[in-house]
């Protein structure tokens, strides 16, 4: 295991990139920092800037004016970094699929900057935060 | 030669570390002071209005609920009562109170989501965590009856998909009285505090002629003293049946509408005991075979004020136009009123305080001709945070020292 | 204001009226052609006090529709004004944000959507379409497909 790898699995700091999200998602993600889930026991802390975060959790279908800018925050996340697609907006695009102003699916956003991304996909509608910590434990073990 | 002033800009988003939408806004700014606001939208724009015309009618309440995810029980109801204005159906009583109490329900999470927000932005992140801790029951509770925390699906033409089993009531009133301790706990604790109403008192104050003018709705409009809400004057489902109060302030500022939505809160627990208590029998729906050609206006109080929907049948089975006109609408650009004259550290709670949270507080550059800084999110809630300080001291406030532990 | 009054307020207007329809107890719609839009619009916002909600622009093949929805908050009754823009070349109408500042954003919005020119809107520029949008394609009209 290299030493990147090593540290990336330690207190991962994410940053939170909404692409057009209906806010479910999002105060989900905002409800496991509240008492009754408190993921910051485990060091997963919410960053403001993705020039500081180990894991990027995205939500929503990536509309087109937010690619550009999630292409861009891909891309100043220092590597290796873990994406974790959030609902079932992040990982297909789901009842919006065929929309004029829908980008996405996000993942192939994302293989456009770095085919070799780490995605991990998080389903429902919206995933509950057990499912959220869940994901991510399953992802950290995993590399 | 004529001399150019450079009005330095401040740019805030499109990205918030914390919460909900992309938002780019930038503000002009003369020292501390806001002189001009403008926002540029489209990052969420999911094209719903085009999508609904290819789906059929008992498919769109499950598009419209995730328009907000956070309004999920209004907006599948406005269109609904639009749908079923065109087609004539009588919703048989026992799903007009299940409408009510999802609806209500719905409230109570979503004011209190909001007043730890609020907490959280200037920097009192304990009110954030007490709120926030305190909606997980009434989640809870909607899991159990609907089948998802949020984005329920409750409601159908005609009626409702699940039914509030009998064997439930008991709990809900259990769960209820639970929330409304900690929710009056919560309330003392926030309208008791002088450092808040210090620091939200004439903050971002939003005058009755621009509240009519930029025609705002729900709290947002009540703080100011437009006291309006669709439940009472257009009832639907069953708040015609139910004893409740309009709750409106007149002042107008940040500390207005934080009122109102905790007194809210407790309005909303009040009627869904009142609507459990009378809670009819008999079925939760009727059948509804075939949308007439028509037209259909449908509307209902979400928790940010009123959601509407136009509806147009052509007889067949999909809408051929849906509009959707959610209260963040002409909630938001209201900030034109009441951000401008107001101090940098105060614009993010002013936006905040309509309840849509866009306060992207995270990446934020001063733009001064040649130079730039750069206050980022942290920069910003310090600013927040010593404007606290200045306050606490103007006022008197006892120090907090380590030693009286 | 109540229901009574309110009728007989509207037939004030019956010159610059096609058609006064009523679907439902409280739901009135006042039909009438683009160029007398403005004089109704401001009638029930400034003179009736009604709640201006939004507009709604709608493809109708033959022509343009803009529905005004206005609601009148002491009997929950909605005011609709149908406008309808005859040209489909070059439509046109003017903009009711001088007297109604929460109309700025949905006039902007069709504006992107439907193409529909606001006669005087102060500030007309691209509000919900993406930046590299292609000019002269608007997504909600009937002839659009994806």
């Amino acid at each position: 295991m290299s030493v990147k790898i090593w540290a990336l699995k330690k207190s991962v700091w994410v940053f939170h990139v909404n692409t057009g999200a209906c806010n479910n998602c999002d105060i989900e993600i905002v409800n496991m920092l509240t008492p009754k889930y408190d993921v910051e026991r485990f060091g997963i802390k919410l960053v403001g800037s993705p020039r500081h975060a180990d894991a990027l959790l995205v939500t929503g279908v990536g509309t087109e004016q937010a690619a550009i800018r999630l292409r861009e925050v891909y891309r100043q996340t220092p590597k290796p970094c873990a994406v974790f697609l959030v609902g079932a907006c992040a990982c297909g695009t789901g009842i919006f699929k065929g929309g004029y102003h829908v980008a996405g699916p996000v993942d192939e956003i994302i293989r456009e900057v770095d085919p070799d991304a780490i995605i991990a996909y998080v389903p429902g509608c919206p995933p509950k935060p057990e499912a959220m910590i869940s994901g991510v434990v399953k992802v950290l073990s995993a590399i | 030669m004529k001399k150019t002033l450079h009005k330095p800009i401040l740019a805030v988003g499109p990205f918030h570390p914390l919460q909900e939408e992309m938002e780019f806004f930038q503000l002009t700014v003369d020292g501390e002071t806001v002189t001009d606001i403008d926002v540029r939208i489209s990052y969420n724009h999911r094209g719903i209005e085009k999508l609904s015309e290819t789906l059929q009618f008992d498919q769109i309440p499950f598009l419209v609920s995730r328009i907000c995810g956070i309004c999920s029980a209004s907006h599948p109801l406005a269109y609904i009562q639009a749908v079923e204005e065109i087609a004539g159906v009588a919703v048989p009583e026992r799903a007009r109170y299940v409408r009510t109490i999802i609806n209500e329900l719905e409230r109570i999470h979503s004011h209190l989501l909001w007043v730890g927000l609020g907490g959280h932005f200037i920097g009192y992140d304990t009110v954030f965590m007490w709120a926030w801790k305190y909606r997980e029951p009434v989640l809870d509770l909607l899991e159990e009856i609907t089948g998802n925390r949020n984005n329920y699906g409750n409601v159908r033409v005609g009626g409702c998909r699940e039914d509030i089993p009998d064997e439930m009531v008991p709990k809900i009133l259990k769960e209820l009285d639970k929330v409304e301790k900690k929710t009056d706990m919560l309330t003392k604790a926030v309208l008791d505090d002088p450092v808040l109403h210090a620091r939200l008192k004439g903050v971002g104050i939003l005058s009755k002629n621009d509240a009519v003018s930029f025609a705002v709705t729900g709290p947002t409009a009540r703080g100011s003293g437009v006291a309006i809400d669709v439940r009472r004057d257009d009832p639907y489902a069953a708040y015609g049946d139910l004893d409740w109060n309009v709750i409106s302030q007149t002042e107008g500022d940040v500390f207005a509408k934080a009122v109102v939505r905790l007194l809210e809160t407790f309005e909303s627990i009040k009627m869904v005991r009142e609507a459990l208590k009378e809670l009819p029998k008999g079925p939760i729906a009727v059948e509804v075979r075939e949308i007439p050609p028509g037209e259909g206006c449908g509307h209902a109080e979400a928790p940010r004020g009123e959601t509407f929907h136009y509806i147009r049948s052509d007889g067949g089975n999909r809408p051929t136009r849906h509009k959707v006109r959610a209260p963040s609408y002409v909630n938001v650009p209201s900030f034109k009123a009441s951000c401008i004259g107001q101090h940098v550290a105060d614009v993010t709670l002013t936006l905040a305080a309509v309840d849509p949270c866009y306060s992207c507080t995270e990446r934020l550059a001063v733009v001064d001709g040649h130079s730039a800084v750069i206050h980022d999110y942290e920069a910003l809630l310090q600013m927040s945070r010593e404007k606290t300080a200045r306050i606490k001291k103007e006022i008197g406030a006892p120090e907090f020292k380590l030693e009286d532990i | 204001m109540e229901q009574e009054e309110l009728k007989n307020r509207l037939s004030e207007l019956k010159d610059e009226l096609i058609d006064i329809e009523q679907t439902a107890d409280n739901r009135i719609f006042l039909l009438c052609e683009a160029s007398n839009a403005y004089g109704v619009a401001r009638f029930l916002f400034e003179e009736l006090s009604l709640r201006f909600v939004i507009v709604t622009g709608i493809d109708a093949d033959d022509c343009f529709e803009m529905l005004y929805h206005f609601s009148n908050d002491q009997t929950g009754c909605m005011v609709t004004v149908k406008a309808f823009i005859r040209d489909r070349e070059t439509p046109s109408i003017e903009s009711v944000t001088p007297f109604v500042r929460g109309a700025e954003w949905i006039e902007r919005e069709i504006h992107d959507v439907l193409g529909i020119n606001f006669e005087n809107h102060p500030d007309l520029r691209r509000l919900i379409l993406f930046d590299d949008w292609p000019e002269g394609v608007y997504p909600l009209r009937k002839d659009v497909k994806k």
